[in-house]
């Protein structure tokens, strides 16, 4: 890729200790954040796409620790202990529900200003102006910087939320699920604002999500997270047209679509394998309508193709696989 | 409006105001402020049919929901159920009422007591009605067998926290089945579950509706989802009816501004959508203090005079499509 990448993730290893055992929350992920762009990190429950995230910032839960790999933020390795003096000024969060961000007991304005006179060094005077501004970059009124966290909707609150990650000009922020709990006409508000902010601040970003529309409206690359691995990565419109691992395929099926023909959704059977076990083989082979026998013992494989990254072993025959897995009945088990 | 030929419940100006707290000037002049979560409603639902209520927060679709199961009483209106009104129900009637109509929980990890075993959450409302306890081993086992939870004998001990949220949300169905009611409403019914299995429940709760011949409400802010659900959709703006049809018609042939805005808020999973600005202006209003005439009116590209000044009525614009406006876009 001619992009050069302002963060990499290469092969991270994030272990979380349980009582039942040690839980391979991510398992030798890879990914990379291209300067200037939006990657969609996408994924259901359990599949380590918020562990990821929370690695890169070295703010894991106190049971959770890197095992392995490394994580390269605009050329230098960083880990737990080294993101802290990055947080805020390079590298900054946005999670998905922004009442856990703001404090109720102060004022948005106040907690805007803290973090750019505790975190940023400004002087009270010119961090004041600075949150004035924060906010008007955001849509939201200068006014509203004396009211507490409970005075906000729920659009409101994500909007300063934004803007408080936003204080300190960081290059890369990353979001976590911004908007999934949002209702749709905000939803698509806060994403316009999102990909304006974007652009003009040349930010480079990493959506959480869940939700592949969110990924197919605002991102520029996608990265398929499969309990705990990559299983698909490449530019969202090609991946997205022309999935080439059965789970990518499967979740396309699963996914409601507002304008499609289709009057059915196709469920993937089967539920995501206990990362707590010794896993063998391609972690989706339970589930998948393709597997074959060697897809049971053997390691994952990723193959590349013009930047668009598949990890299954049958990929050669990614085609005819694709024309497969339109047929509702290629998902349905016995 | 097209009354369905055959209705199973009938809602006649039904409104729903709660009181909010009163600002002490409030209270120096006498007023009494109410939030008006639901201002006005008609319509009917056909036996058998399934219907989708479609608004955002706020807008009173859960309200409603409530008072479809007499869950809340209306502020005005009434509200009948198989013929009969549900404000005079009581004694044997109402709980032939409550043995008809079931809630399906939003959450089904929330919905069922941690402490109780799988069994005793879906025997529960057998005891509640009262039914013989010879009886309840039987019932389960066919509500387990409508859920497609095979190997019954695996789940009946356990507890909900061992259930994938799949499982656990099937269990729900199961419960609010097991009565073998006539109507159900379903509240944001998948909303908290994986994309891979929402699928599954989604298609299990079309078969269930056809197998047992249901009446079903789904309200729901996802216009994407309900359109696999129901051949029917009201959608709701500020406690009001803004438009109400076939559901494909809808999505595909938004009438009223307020769908408009919605439809096009959706976005889909294709890097190739339109991005233009939504046609929808500033954010919802306090619902304390509605816009007069149109509630939508504030928001509305299209708006002018009399939007002010004249509440639109729902008038017909197509087979069983009505539509709260002034204007015909078409």
């Amino acid at each position: 890729m001619s992009v050069p990448a302002i963060l990499e993730v290469d092969n991270l290893q994030i272990h979380y200790r349980t009582r039942e055992g040690v839980a391979r929350a991510v398992d030798g992920a890879s990914f990379s954040v291209p300067e200037g762009k939006i990657v969609g990190l996408v994924g259901e429950s359990g599949c380590g796409k918020t562990t990821a995230v929370r690695a890169i910032m070295g703010v894991l839960a106190e049971n959770g620790s890197r095992a392995g790999g490394r994580v390269v933020f605009q050329g230098k390795p960083i880990d737990a202990g080294n993101t802290r003096p990055l947080l805020w000024r390079e590298i900054a969060y946005v999670p998905q529900s922004a009442m856990s961000s703001l404090d109720p007991v102060y004022t948005v304005g106040e907690q805007i200003v803290e973090v750019l006179t505790k975190r940023g060094g400004a002087a009270r005077s010119a961090a004041r102006a600075r949150s004035a501004e924060l906010f008007d970059l955001v849509g939201l009124s200068e006014r509203r910087l004396a009211d507490y966290p409970h005075q906000f909707s729920g659009g409101m609150r994500q909007r300063a939320a934004i803007a408080m990650a936003l204080a300190l000009e960081p290059s890369l922020l990353l979001a976590d699920e911004p908007v999934t709990a949002l209702d749709v006409i905000v939803q698509r508000q806060i994403l316009d604002t999102l990909r304006e902010l974007q652009q003009r601040l040349r930010l480079s970003m990493v959506m959480v999500t869940h939700d592949i529309s969110v990924v197919a409206y605002l991102c520029d690359e996608i990265v398929v997270m499969y309990a705990g691995q990559v299983v698909e990565s490449g530019p969202v419109r090609e991946v997205l047209a022309r999935p080439r691992h059965p789970y990518t395929m499967g979740l396309r099926n699963a996914f409601p679509d507002l304008v499609s023909d289709a009057m059915e959704l196709v469920p993937i059977d089967g539920s995501p394998p206990d990362l707590r076990e010794t896993l063998t083989g391609c972690r989706f082979a339970p589930r998948c309508p393709f597997v074959e026998t060697a897809c049971l013992s053997h390691a994952l494989a990723p193959v590349t193709t013009g930047g668009h990254l598949s990890a299954c072993r049958r990929d050669g025959e990614a085609d005819a696989l694709r024309a497969a897995a339109l047929r509702p009945s290629t998902w349905l088990r016995p | 409006m097209a009354a369905p030929v055959n209705a199973l419940v009938e809602l006649r100006g039904v409104a729903k105001h709660f009181p909010v707290a009163r600002s002490l000037g409030e209270v120096v002049r006498g007023q009494h402020p109410a939030v008006r979560a639901l201002d006005g409603v008609s319509f009917d639902i056909g036996a058998g049919d399934a219907l989708a209520i479609v608004g955002e927060s706020g807008c009173g679709k859960t309200t409603l929901g409530r008072l479809l199961l007499k869950l809340v009483e209306p502020t005005a209106g009434t509200i009948a159920f198989d013929g009969a009104a549900l404000a005079g129900l009581s004694g044997e009637a109402l709980k032939a009422f409550r043995r008809q109509a079931q809630l399906v929980f939003q959450n089904p990890f929330d919905a069922l007591n941690p402490r109780f075993t799988i069994y005793r959450a879906v025997a529960e409302p057998l005891l509640n009605a009262g039914i013989d306890k010879s009886e309840h081993a039987d019932r389960v086992a066919e509500a387990f067998r409508r859920v497609h939870l095979p190997d019954l004998e695996r789940y009946l001990d356990r507890y909900p926290h061992q259930l994938s949220g799949g499982q656990l949300q099937r269990v729900v169905l199961a419960r609010a089945l097991v009565l073998t009611p006539r109507f159900l409403v379903a509240d944001e019914p998948v909303s908290m579950l994986d994309v891979s299995v929402r699928a599954g429940i989604l298609s299990l709760m079309r078969e269930i509706r056809e197998e047992m011949g249901l009446t079903a409400v789904y309200i729901s802010h996802d216009l994407a989802l309900v359109r696999y659900l129901c051949e029917r959709t009201v959608v709701m703006y500020l406690g009001t009816i803004v438009e109400d049809g076939p559901t494909l018609e809808i999505v595909r042939r938004p009438r009223h501004p307020y769908t408009r805005a919605l439809v096009a808020a959706v976005p889909v999973p294709d890097a190739d959508q339109s991005r233009a600005p939504l046609p929808i202006i500033g954010s919802v209003p306090d619902a304390r203090d509605p816009p007069s005439g149109c509630r939508f009116r504030d928001r509305c590209p299209h708006a002018f005079a009399r939007c002010a000044t004249e509440t639109p009525p729902l008038r017909a614009v197509g087979e069983g499509h009505t539509v709260a406006c002034h204007l015909d876009l078409a």
